[in-house]
């Protein structure tokens, strides 16, 4: 075996000829590697927030045409005021739309050949995915500080107390966690980024008109109520009201007595079908 | 260098797409530390087999190793030890210059500072240093091209894999890189290289295997390979295409060789090895009988006539089909001699 030398300094550089590293190594490189992913993703957020921006002023708008606009002819079940009402939804729908982003990334990623070479790369396998999800987290704590702020100036407020507040926050990122990997298979099946909008979009309005998020399952047509109040989604929203002290909580079906359950065992099942389908989309590259 | 073993090898590597098979008993043995060239036309599977090699593939059937590494079974130690920059430039295009580098060299597994260090180095040694900050997405295509080389180099590979990289270079930024490439191989690195450009192929590779309908149908030193093509060529066109058998019969005296004949163009072309005498001796030889010549010289072979020599002529036309000094071959070696 010949000595590699620096191009540079003419130093001796190591070239792979160490000995396989230690189980321990490979796990301080595995934190590593995804810490750096995430860094990655993160920075782009800093060099191109256009995407962030987009992401959050939907959901102001949405908090603003349905607040104020709809709101005054919207009905809130057991009373209350409409804002209280719809701004734990909003705080759902952005994780929902928070996907489109994740998958735009991976597809992006895929696309650009940039995945070629993280892959021929000494980098642990899990790194991308790990980041890319690690980071989408701190996007959706940065999404929810916004749009916790923008609330309380429309009126909304939690009445339960902090600690049934943050767990309520906290059920709300771990749905994002759950779309997250949805995202990411997304991301590794379609044929390119631009394909993800042709998705998302037309499939996230339909998914929260038909929930909780905007009108009380009760106040729907009965089969229309029930497609919504076994929607994913308003587990998690329900859940949300529920330890926020929100109105508009009713019904007397399995799901709306359980909210909170629910929106713990819809995430967990969402992320146990959909890592492992992206971990094998993902290896599947190399074919 | 104490070992033979070579840096490259391949025995029967056979890849299937669908019905087609990229690669159809592909074998190739690169000695170490050597510039070592795959030419030949689009859909060869040249980029296949670099893929292969490069831990991104899996393949069907054969034995692959690189650095005396299985690419499957020690696929990490593998990836540790190579570099691969590609056709497209394989790099975040929202990050600057410089945080790509620093990114791919934490990747590395170097420390912060050792990876700020090391991307500063490599952005001054490729010319990036003024655009360290600007996105990579704002370079040109020369700039990309060369900030992806600097990001194979983070750790000086053992093997670096370079699929068609001067492809859309301007000859300026192909230069740059082939000198890039020749410091490399300088410090010991040894360097598989995919074009379809013979001249890219002669100026930078010790060996040359050519590549057609994945497998290797010749190998060698660009010496003995332009041999076999047989170097420089005497091209006739004629003024009236009945003449044609008369003059392939003069030319064939005159050159020892069946020449190429193309009615539609009244073209006829031979290899020839002494190129001037065998220039005089063919417009003597076809004055003396008479024959009207419209115009008549000496040219390089371009690749086409390459791949009609060493694939028996199965293939009709190898890249885009034109003849005579402008095909892409022999424009680059133009510019080559122009540096």
């Amino acid at each position: 075996m010949n000595t590699m030398v620096d191009s540079r300094t003419g130093a001796p550089v190591a070239t792979g000829a160490e000995p396989a590293p230690t189980a321990a190594t490979r796990l301080r490189w595995a934190v590593s590697d995804a810490r750096a992913m995430t860094g990655r993703y993160m920075t782009h957020v800093v060099r191109a927030p256009e995407e962030l921006i987009l992401y959050f002023s939907l959901p102001i708008m949405f908090v603003l045409v349905f607040g104020y606009v709809f709101g005054s002819g919207m009905a809130v079940p057991g009373g209350g005021g409409y804002r209280e009402f719809l701004l734990p939804g909003v705080f759902v729908m952005t994780m929902l739309y928070g996907l489109g982003a994740t998958a735009t990334g991976i597809a992006t990623d895929v696309n650009k050949g940039v995945v070629d070479r993280f892959r021929s790369m000494p980098v642990s396998r899990s790194a991308l995915l790990t980041g890319r999800s690690v980071a989408d987290l701190l996007r959706a704590l940065l999404e929810m500080s916004t749009l916790v702020v923008c609330g309380l100036l429309v009126g909304w407020q939690w009445r339960d107390g902090w600690a049934d507040a943050l767990l309520a926050v906290a059920l709300i990122l771990l749905l994002r966690v759950a779309l997250t990997w949805l995202g990411i298979y997304l991301g590794l099946v379609v044929p390119n980024p631009e394909t993800v909008s042709v998705i998302v979009f037309p499939l996230a309005f339909p998914l929260t008109a038909l929930s909780n998020v905007f009108v009380a399952p009760e106040l729907m047509p009965d089969w229309l109520g029930a497609i919504s109040i076994w929607n994913p989604l308003s587990s998690t929203v329900a859940a949300a009201r529920e330890l926020f002290g929100n109105p508009g909580l009713g019904g007397d079906s399995f799901v709306a007595r359980h909210p909170v359950l629910l929106a713990v065992a819809w995430p967990l099942l969402l992320i146990a079908v959909f890592a492992p389908l992206a971990v094998r989309r993902y290896r599947r590259l190399s074919r | 260098m104490t070992t033979t073993r070579p840096a490259v090898l391949t025995e029967g590597l056979r890849k299937r797409y669908g019905p087609n098979w990229a690669l159809d008993g592909f074998d190739l043995a690169v000695p170490a530390g050597t510039v070592y060239g795959l030419l030949g036309p689009n859909g060869a599977g040249k980029t296949t087999a670099v893929r292969i090699l490069a831990t991104l593939l899996s393949f069907d059937a054969g034995r692959a190793e690189v650095a005396g590494l299985d690419v499957t079974r020690q696929a990490a130690r593998v990836r540790g030890r190579i570099g691969l920059t590609g056709q497209y430039a394989a790099i975040d295009e929202i990050l600057s210059g410089r945080q790509n580098l620093t990114l791919f060299g934490r990747l590395h597994h170097l420390a912060p500072r050792a990876a700020r260090r090391r991307a500063d180095e490599l952005l001054e040694q490729f010319g990036l240093a003024d655009a360290a900050g600007r996105s990579a997405g704002e370079y040109s295509g020369g700039m990309r091209r060369r900030l992806d080389l600097a990001a194979s180099l983070i750790r000086t590979p053992e093997v670096l894999f370079l699929d068609e990289p001067t492809t859309g270079l301007d000859p300026r930024s192909r230069n740059r890189l082939w000198d890039a490439v020749r410091d490399l191989v300088r410090d010991g690195t040894t360097v598989l290289l995919t074009t379809q450009y013979l001249e890219e192929a002669d100026q930078l590779a010790d060996r040359i295997s050519v590549v057609d309908s994945g497998r290797v149908v010749a190998e060698g030193t660009p010496n003995e390979l332009k041999s076999k093509i047989g170097g420089d060529r005497v091209e006739v066109v004629l003024h009236d295409v009945a003449e044609l058998d008369v003059a392939a019969g003069i030319v064939e005296r005159v050159c020892a060789t069946t020449p190429d004949r193309d009615p539609e163009t009244r073209r006829l072309s031979a290899p020839v090895t002494d190129r001037v005498a065998a220039l005089a001796e063919v417009m003597r030889a076809l004055v003396d009988a008479g024959i009207s010549v419209e115009d008549i010289g000496l040219r390089r072979p371009t690749l086409d006539e390459a791949f009609l020599h060493l694939t028996g002529g199965s293939r009709s036309t190898a890249t885009d089909g034109s003849t005579g000094p402008s095909t892409r071959a022999s424009t680059s070696g133009n510019e080559a001699e122009r540096r």
